[in-house]
């Protein structure tokens, strides 16, 4: 009998278990996020891409984060305060910072950190982010040891950073997870494999819980997070999903709530039928063409490069063949810079038409025609995008210029290589910000930029303006100064822009919280789903 | 017998090696590296890269250093997937393609084999050419077009059956499977068909017939046995390829398995991962063609292994 009693007590037990993990479940909610590639690396001082970001903004936290609609406010540190001379910013971190263990996140925690993130054994490629901050750049070239950062100890709660030069997008670039703590007992005790589900110990809205690579990678709520009470998604599963179409059916057949991106020939079905999902807003990044300043003509005559520039019709191109309402670009820095005015090329203000009689006059003038027509190559890397869109302008050049365009395609490391050794006439290229300034865009050009100062381009001019900027403390004369750069370098033309990003993606009307902004980042703490 | 596969398993060793030699060459000639990227690194970050990868050594030195590692079983760390060892991520995805590309020659095995049977013997009538046209369909209909039609049916249209993803369903599994059987069942059912025509016709089977056994004992004791050899030829290779994955299937059906590796690894210059699942492939293929060697001697009275 007492058998028998204890035998239907561990049955209602384990019935009651069931139970209660079936209500558990279903109180549960599962976040399904699309997020293409696998991350190359979820060390968030080695990473580098977006998918990789969308992850690690999630697991942790650096003293400013980004708020839903994508601006920096503060995260770890509650407050901060700037030297008059802007040069130190001491930041005061908030008494209920945690790591996912519990352990409280100190000032020691970040100056670690920031340490690791420059000290050349990391092999960071994103360690010249942190340039402004003094000393950071001869520690990244070796020359000096990294425990001369310029990053201090006040006490365990206050941290004080000393820059080079006053440094006005400072703040924004603590948005940026390279800035951001690692948990430096994890880091290690299980050297490269830290991020991994078990050893990772982060303190952000989330911890990982499972990495399968080209599966999922699976995050649970962090009850040790100080904003855990208004954390509403418990669990996040992130996809990596390289095939575009793939993605965007299975968001149709409701196993993604959101997707990466939308596949560009689908974005006016999408627009079309499902308008309340589809979701379309402006991405900081340009689409352009790059000359090759070193190679004439078109290197060495600015106008011939105008004309070319004149003849692409904008306008046409998103529409027919990017698709994906794309703002058609007549400048370089995109539009949306806080305190930064937008500006663009004299002939953004021209009609088509006009731009098409001016390009024609130029051609003429320097001797081209039908019997001597302007030879371009045009190479790109191996995609039926960037294919589409070349041919595209080949055919207004063609029709308006009676430009013979050829080109060429290589696989994309080929491509790079060929790009680097500047062996190209035209390249197409692109670039996407990483933080809310000019500089991030204008910084390319600067004639010490090396190889990543595509055309080749040295205005001496350029470079005194960005130069001063980069020391300037007063923001309004410091934009001035950025605005009349890039002015001057629309007007030499080494690149052709073309267009400004938009970034497409696919979110279900059961999901809150996914606001539009410009970086296009989306923390899964601020998202909610019904 | 087993003299013979040990003395086969000695010489492939010489093969490896130089799979593993003309691998680690070719692949360090393609132009760029695994960390060349539009976003440029400055020169002293890639120092510190490469510095860490070894690769500022020069390359003899890296490839006496590669095989010092390899004969130690490392396999080095991912250039792209920094995160995860190559052997973590041959490991990781070869269950995955295993199941799926096991299932899906087992069945096309058991369905090839049957339906060209079938079609042999009734040689020239409608089942026959019906049969056959569907199979030179088969053939013809590549795997990047008939998976997504099957998601777009079963998966968006019907609602069957899920699109994508691995491990959370079975049901996550049909559609890969169907994708990977129907062109493998098209090509085992031909192959069938055609070798057991021949069969049909030789001596053996002759007299078989002739010393009054019943048709069907001379058709599954006798004739299938011979002409099962040419199947068995083109299983060989074709159980290897199918079970290290497909990135086809893998990638539209959004599964971990290895097939992708393949090809993404050798785009994104990941050396370490390229020589992993080279290697990795080599040594599958000499099993399973040492395999075929093997089960050709059960099959045919004339091979004998001693």
């Amino acid at each position: 009998m007492r058998q028998a009693f204890k035998r239907l007590g561990a049955a209602m037990l384990a019935g009651a278990l069931i139970l209660g993990t079936a209500v558990a479940a279903n109180a549960e909610t599962v976040l399904h996020r699309g997020n293409g590639a696998e991350p190359e690396t979820l060390d968030l001082h080695k990473s580098t891409g977006v998918p990789e970001a969308n992850i690690i903004y999630d697991l942790h936290e650096g003293l400013v984060v980004f708020s839903a609609d994508g601006l920096p406010v503060p995260g770890v540190a509650e407050s901060w305060d700037v030297s008059d001379d802007g040069m130190t910013y001491t930041f005061h971190l908030r008494a209920d910072a945690k790591w996912s263990n519990g352990a409280p996140v100190t000032a020691g925690d970040f100056v670690f950190s920031l340490r690791r993130a420059v000290d050349p054994a990391t092999g960071s490629e994103y360690a010249p982010t942190l340039a402004p901050i003094m000393n950071a750049e001869d520690i990244i070239a070796g020359t000096t040891p990294p425990d001369q950062l310029g990053a201090a100890v006040v006490d365990s709660r206050t941290l004080k950073l000393t820059l080079k030069a006053p440094t006005p997008y400072f703040i924004g670039l603590m948005a940026h997870h390279i800035s951001w703590p690692v948990h430096k007992a994890t880091v290690q005790k299980f050297g490269d494999e830290w991020t991994r589900p078990g050893n990772s110990v982060t303190n952000g809205a989330y911890v990982i819980s499972e990495w399968v690579p080209q599966s999922k990678i699976v995050a649970k709520k962090n009850p040790n997070f100080h904003d855990a009470a208004n954390v509403t998604i418990d669990t996040i599963v992130y996809y990596p999903t390289e095939d575009i179409d793939e993605e965007f059916k299975r968001f149709r057949a409701g196993e993604l709530d959101m997707t990466y991106t939308v596949p560009t020939d689908k974005v006016k079905w999408a627009a079309k039928n499902m308008p309340k999902e589809y979701r379309n807003s402006s991405y900081f990044g340009t689409y352009y063409y790059v000359v090759n300043l070193t190679r004439e003509p078109l290197g060495t005559d600015v106008k011939l490069r105008r004309a070319l520039a004149l003849a692409i019709d904008r306008d046409k191109l998103v529409d027919k063949i990017t698709q994906g309402g794309e703002q058609p670009a007549y400048a370089w820095v995109p539009p949306g810079v806080a305190g930064y005015d937008y500006q663009q090329a004299d002939f953004a203000a021209m009609t088509q038409a006009e731009r098409d009689a001016e390009a024609k006059k130029i051609l003429a003038e320097a001797g081209y025609g039908p019997e001597n027509p302007l030879k371009v190559e045009v190479l790109h890397n191996t995609s039926e995008r960037h294919r589409r869109i070349a041919i595209a302008i080949a055919s207004m050049w063609k029709k308006t210029l009676g430009v013979d365009m050829t080109l060429t395609n290589q696989e994309w490391k080929v491509y790079m290589e060929t790009r680097d050794a500047k062996q190209f006439q035209v390249v197409r290229a692109a670039w996407i910000g990483d933080y809310m300034d000019a500089v991030n865009f204008l910084d390319l050009f600067i004639s010490t930029a090396g190889v990543r100062n595509d055309p080749g381009y040295t205005n001496p001019k350029f470079d005194e303006l960005m130069a001063a900027a980069g020391v300037n403390p007063d923001p309004a004369a410091r934009a001035d100064q950025l605005e009349e750069a890039e002015r001057i370098f629309l007007a030499d033309l080494p690149i052709i822009p073309i267009y400004h990003y938009r970034n497409t993606t696919m979110v279900s009307t059961k999901i809150q919280g996914v606001i539009e902004n410009v970086l296009g980042f989306h923390l899964s703490r601020y998202i909610s789903k019904s | 017998m087993l003299s013979y596969a040990i003395r086969r398993l000695f010489g492939a060793v010489p093969t490896l090696l130089l799979l593993v030699a003309v691998a680690f060459f070719m692949m360090r000639l393609a132009p760029g590296g695994p960390f060349d990227k539009e976003r440029k690194v400055p020169a002293e970050v890639l120092a510190n890269l490469e510095k860490a990868y070894h690769l500022d050594e020069p390359l003899i030195a890296q490839f006496v250093r590669y095989l010092g590692n390899v004969l130690r079983g490392d396999f080095g760390p991912s250039f792209k997937y920094k995160d995860f060892s190559v052997t973590e991520l041959i490991w990781g995805g070869f269950p995955t393609s295993l199941t799926l590309g096991g299932t899906a020659i087992l069945l096309a095995g058991v369905i090839g084999i049957t339906l060209g049977i079938f079609a042999a013997l009734r040689q020239n009538t409608m089942v026959d050419y019906v049969l056959m046209a569907s199979a030179m369909t088969g053939i013809a209909l590549p795997n990047f077009v008939v998976a997504p039609l099957l998601t777009l049916v079963f998966g968006l249209w019907l609602s069957w059956l899920p699109v994508g993803g691995w491990g959370d369903s079975w049901t996550q599994g049909i559609l890969p499977i169907v994708a990977l059987t129907l062109p493998e069942i098209a090509a085992i059912a031909r192959l069938t068909r055609a070798s057991m025509i021949e069969t049909l016709r030789s001596n053996y089977v002759r007299t078989a017939r002739a010393k009054g056994l019943p048709e069907r004992v001379a058709i599954l004791r006798h004739a299938l046995k011979g002409a099962l050899l040419p199947v068995i030829s083109y299983l060989g290779p074709a159980v290897a390829g199918i079970i290290t994955g497909s990135i086809i299937i893998e990638q539209i059906f959004s599964i971990p398995g290895i097939g992708r590796y393949f090809v993404q690894a050798s785009l994104n210059r990941d050396y370490t991962l390229v020589m992993g699942v080279t290697i990795f492939y080599g040594v599958i293929i000499i099993l399973f063609n040492l395999a075929v060697d093997l089960i050709y001697g059960f099959l045919d009275p004339k091979v004998r292994y001693d």
